[in-house]
């Protein structure tokens, strides 16, 4: 069986995986699979179960329950150096005794590879480094070595490349540059790709489909406009990007739409983009999809009024207003600066309106400051 | 008149602030000066008097010359002793580092029973008097009859030099990244090659350090070495024993040979760290 894992290629499947460590579960029950090909991101908090699971597919831990596939082959419990599967390691985890070519080299030369200068040479160029070969991993910036832990993991042609928040120590501009070629080497070579990350935009940014983690288990997991546009859960709602969540009531049918009480005042949104299980319900509309306007001037779509500008803050692209609701609610609304329209002042009084097919529906009983207390730029865990 | 005095000091700094100012910046240097004079004394006194021309007592000076130094072995009985240690050095080095290296490992690497009991053992023969291990071995080698010489004093020499190796390359352990050895296993190296090309590398000047000290401890143990070497003359022992009737200049010569073969190797080692690092 392990002689075959080696070759093994296909979808990752993982089927209920639990790890325990004592009497606390870092994944809880989790089935996934990862298609062939695809750009994947585990995107969660800290202590989220992100990380064991990838350390799970890489073979450094293994599962408490459950079973890994890959394609048809079961690689649960096979040795980390048994399966097609290579890591970029979140520190890079360089060898400092060897050079950088020796270090691309090692993965060739261990699976009995003679001839590696080639296979290498052309590595090191597709990072756009040929001419550090020769030097040792600590005369390398971070983004050199960053580049090189990935060249030593893709020259092996793995079925699976795992990376651990690769990015986490880069700085912000570096950070944006690497994503963007990060998206494009993938592309270049072809293989399945599976990204950890806390940060919500790197994994918006690269992966074609992102897994949202929380407490060891998948909340949500769609493409990023998918897990944007309609959050199933409050977690995933507030950890990318923002919301306004509002309490309200679901009062009726009106065709393919639901009609809904918030705090007396009746809007309407999709049935299908509501993820409520009884009449109790929270309302989500991100701030960039309200439109302001004054009161007493005609609005389109669902309309709240009673508010008034409690605060401004102009950001250039943008202005953020927060609207403080008559049933003492705070709304973040962000307005483009395209229109010429004098910008609110503190004290106005508006009308909030948006599109009804841009609202959706979670369930009543929903923590709604889940995932907003999480700060993404803390350290990654471990 | 205080304001006239005080007019005229102010283009010039006191002498007294002047030289307070220059012991404050080279205080340091002073003191660093003061520490090295009486570290090295005592070698010093060592190297010169080993160009004494001292016939048989070395202990005033009578002019010099090179003869000890071309003929080392002139004293009767000093390279005797002097292979003896070497020979004990040697086998008790090898046999310290191989075991102290793997104990260091397991205790470094690996969660079993006894861990930390061992770990705090490990520390025992380094923390106990020299003189109590000395008569207890020999006490030891008694009751198994075994007699003093050769072969007890090299079990004797691996038993106080295995734990220092083990606190020398556990150190190095500890500092090794363990993604490193995860980083191998993730591209294709199974255990043993993980260990070859990059656990025993990344640890290796941990050992060696350990070897070199494990030797230096062996070679001028004496107190351990007095009780169980029976008649077996090592240098320490050798120097000794002729320390009542006039210590030959020869041994000047073997100790300061000693010195400075130690100091280049350590020069050595700092000029291929420093090449590495380029």
């Amino acid at each position: 069986m392990s002689n075959d894992a080696i070759s093994a290629r296909g979808d990752l499947r993982l089927t209920r995986i639990t790890k325990s460590y004592g009497d606390f579960n870092a994944v809880d029950d989790l089935t996934l699979t990862i298609p062939k090909g695809s750009f994947f991101a585990l995107l969660g908090p800290s202590g989220c179960g992100k990380t064991t699971t990838l350390r799970m597919v890489a073979g450094l831990e293994e599962p408490t329950v459950g079973s890994i596939h890959l394609g048809d082959t079961d690689i649960t419990t096979t040795r980390p150096y048994q399966r097609p599967i290579n890591t970029v390691f979140q520190n890079y985890a360089l060898f400092p005794h060897l050079t950088i070519f020796e270090n691309i080299a090692f993965g060739l030369r261990r699976r009995g590879i003679k001839d590696v200068k080639e296979q290498v040479d052309k590595v090191l160029s597709l990072v756009e480094l040929p001419h550090l070969a020769g030097r040792k991993p600590t005369q390398l910036s971070g983004g050199q070595q960053q580049r090189i832990a990935l060249a030593r993991a893709i020259v092996n042609r793995p079925a699976l490349l795992l990376l651990d928040e690769p990015l986490g120590a880069l700085d912000l501009k570096l950070r944006r540059q690497m994503q963007i070629e990060l998206k494009w080497i993938q592309r270049e070579v072809g293989l399945t790709f599976v990204h950890v990350t806390h940060d919500q935009e790197e994994a918006m940014t690269m992966a074609d489909t992102i897994a949202v983690m929380n407490e060891g288990r998948i909340e949500q997991m769609g493409s990023p406009a998918d897990l944007y546009d309609d959050p199933e859960t409050a977690f995933v709602a507030n950890f990318l990007g923002q919301s306004n969540l509002i309490k309200g009531k679901i009062e009726g049918n009106d065709g393919d739409n639901l009609v809904i009480d918030l705090f007396g005042q009746k809007i309407s949104m999709p049935k299908k983009r509501s993820h409520a299980v009884d009449n109790s319900m929270y309302a989500g509309i991100r701030p960039e999809k309200f439109r302001i306007s004054r009161t007493g001037t005609p609005t389109r779509g669902n309309t709240l009024t009673g508010g008034h500008i409690e605060d401004v803050s102009y950001i250039g692209v943008s202005t953020q207003y927060v609207v403080a609701m008559p049933w003492g609610q705070e709304l973040m609304v962000f307005e483009q600066n395209d229109d010429g329209v004098a910008p609110f002042d503190k004290g106005d009084e508006v009308v909030i309106s948006w599109e009804p097919t841009f609202t959706f529906g979670l369930r009543g009983d929903e923590d709604i400051e889940a995932g907003t207390e999480v700060n993404p730029e803390e350290p990654a865990e471990e | 008149m205080s304001q006239k005095i005080k007019d005229a000091t102010i283009p010039t700094i006191p002498t007294k602030a002047r030289i307070s100012r220059w012991f404050g910046r080279n205080m340091l240097r002073i003191y660093m000066i003061f520490g090295f004079t009486y570290l090295f004394i005592p070698v010093a006194y060592t190297f010169v008097f080993s160009f004494n021309d001292s016939g048989k007592s070395n202990l005033i000076w009578k002019g010099f010359t090179l003869s000890n130094w071309q003929n080392p072995c002139g004293a009767p009985e000093v390279c005797n002793a002097l292979g003896n240690s070497i020979k004990i050095g040697v086998l008790a080095t090898t046999f310290a580092t191989i075991l102290g290296t793997m104990i260091a490992f397991a205790i470094g690497r690996y969660q079993f029973k006894g861990r930390s009991s061992s770990n705090l053992l490990i520390f025992l023969p380094m923390a106990t008097p020299e003189i109590v291990l000395g008569a207890s071995l020999l006490s030891l080698f008694l009751v198994f009859k075994i007699n003093p010489g050769f072969w007890p004093t090299v079990i004797a020499h691996v038993m106080f030099c295995t734990s220092f190796v083990v606190v020398t390359v556990k150190a190095r352990i500890a500092s090794l990244d363990p993604r490193l050895e995860q980083a191998a296993m993730d591209l294709y190296a199974n255990e043993l090659e993980t260990f070859r090309r990059v656990t025993l590398p990344l640890v290796a000047p941990g050992i060696a350090g350990a070897a070199l000290l494990a030797f230096s401890l062996s070679f001028d143990d004496f107190i351990i070495t007095n009780f169980n070497s029976g008649t077996l003359i090592t240098f320490p022992k050798f120097v000794y024993v002729s320390a009542a009737r006039g210590i030959p200049a020869q041994a000047n010569v073997i100790g300061s040979s000693m010195f400075f073969l130690a100091l280049a190797i350590v020069i050595a080692g700092q000029l291929v760290n420093r090449k590495k690092a380029r």
